[in-house]
């Protein structure tokens, strides 16, 4: 009998684990998870667009200056995983209020699926697009 | 040295991981490991019940009828919330078993949580015990016995409340077994409609849940308390419409 000691979880850990760690959890959590890290991405690149929008207040010249730096290969690829947090949790969100007022209760494994094959799908043709221009 | 344990079957060796702690005598929480030679048939309950016998008698777990119908012994199982007596050990494909209490509830020790966080979820609903059997309806019933009744599904465990991620984090959040049995209490008439609407209509009611739906994925006795929870949620939004007759 050996013993292994545990670090004692603080509240902000505890959350972490019950909202993140997919150890003994299922698809339903996979979902819920997902939602809860793209809306937490969305929040922060909300808060970031503003303050790259208040370039705007130093002139043209800054403004060009910045979308240069835009439409650089990692500025377009940091833009390649707003869109997929875009498409996830907007097409998830459609389905959570949908099985949130009782439809498509016992389907919401497979309405999942759905929106992620539909996100992925969008994805790719918007990142060949990008790409292409 | 591993003593023969009498059981019936080829055995494979399987190390246990158990969650221990004890106020004041194992504090902070810890794990122990105790190996178990283990035979097809036996069940996460009984390597708990000979590692307490051959090994560590003062483990604590909390268990009774031993055929999923009481849900005493609820505990997690490689992360997973399962009843522990009918949880095979070798069917779980893992050379190492982690064992651990419910999540959510306050733990007493070892594998022991405190079901009066559950019960103070669950109870306030009034749910009452029997229902109709929807089993053998051709069945005749003997004289002087008008039909069949059962006891609701839920069997109290509270699986339900650990695999919410919602409630682990919320104790107001009324949880998966609370608000089933509001909506079963208003389906079976134990309740009208306004003192439900009245518990559930709240952020710690149906509007807590995050539809995660790991309640439903984690009950053993097929309530689906995720279901019921949305099902519930379209009355309340259809009780609020203008045109709805008053419920």
């Amino acid at each position: 009998m050996t013993p292994i000691p545990i670090q004692q979880d603080s509240r902000r850990r505890k959350a972490l684990r019950a909202w993140f760690n997919p150890r003994g959890r299922g698809l339903g959590f996979i979902a819920f998870a997902l939602h809860r890290i793209t809306g937490i991405g969305l929040t922060l690149y909300l808060l970031l667009h503003m303050v790259v929008l208040s370039i705007l207040l130093q002139g043209e010249d800054a403004w060009d200056r910045f979308v240069a730096v835009a439409k650089s290969p990692v500025m377009l690829l940091f833009d390649l995983i707003l869109i997929a947090g875009i498409l996830i949790h907007g097409l998830n969100g459609l389905r959570v209020s949908l099985v949130g007022l009782g439809f498509g209760v016992r389907q919401h494994k497979i309405l999942f699926w759905i929106v992620m094959l539909l996100s992925a799908l969008i994805f790719l043709y918007t990142g060949w697009l990008m790409m292409r221009a | 040295m591993m003593q023969d344990n009498g059981r019936p079957g080829p055995k494979t060796p399987v190390t246990f991981k158990i969650l221990r702690y004890k106020p004041g005598a194992i504090d902070p929480p810890r794990y122990d490991t105790f190996q178990v030679e283990a035979d097809p048939l036996m069940t996460v309950l009984d390597a708990l019940e000979e590692i307490r016998a051959a090994h560590d008698s003062t483990l604590a777990y909390r268990h009774s009828c031993h055929h999923a119908s009481c849900g005493t012994c609820a505990m997690k199982v490689n992360g997973r919330e399962v009843l522990a007596c009918v949880t095979k050990v070798l069917e779980q494909d893992s050379a190492e078993i982690v064992v651990e209490p419910l999540g959510t509830m306050p733990l007493v020790a070892d594998l022991v949580v405190d079901m009066g966080d559950f019960a103070r979820r669950y109870e306030p609903a009034g749910l009452s015990l029997l229902r109709p059997s929807e089993y053998l309806p051709q069945a005749q019933t003997p004289a002087g016995v008008a039909e069949y009744t059962r006891f609701e599904s839920c069997i109290e465990c509270g699986i339900c409340l650990s695999a919410c991620p919602v409630a682990n984090t919320n104790a107001n959040f009324i949880g998966p077994a609370g608000l089933a049995a509001w909506y079963r209490s208003w389906q079976k008439e134990d309740n009208p409609w306004a003192k439900v609407m009245a518990a559930v209509d709240s952020d710690c009611g149906v509007w807590g849940c995050h539809g995660a739906m790991e309640c439903t994925a984690a009950c053993p006795s097929q309530v689906a308390p995720g279901d019921l929870i949305m099902y519930l949620r379209r009355e309340v939004v259809k009780s609020k419409l203008p045109w709805q007759r008053a419920m």
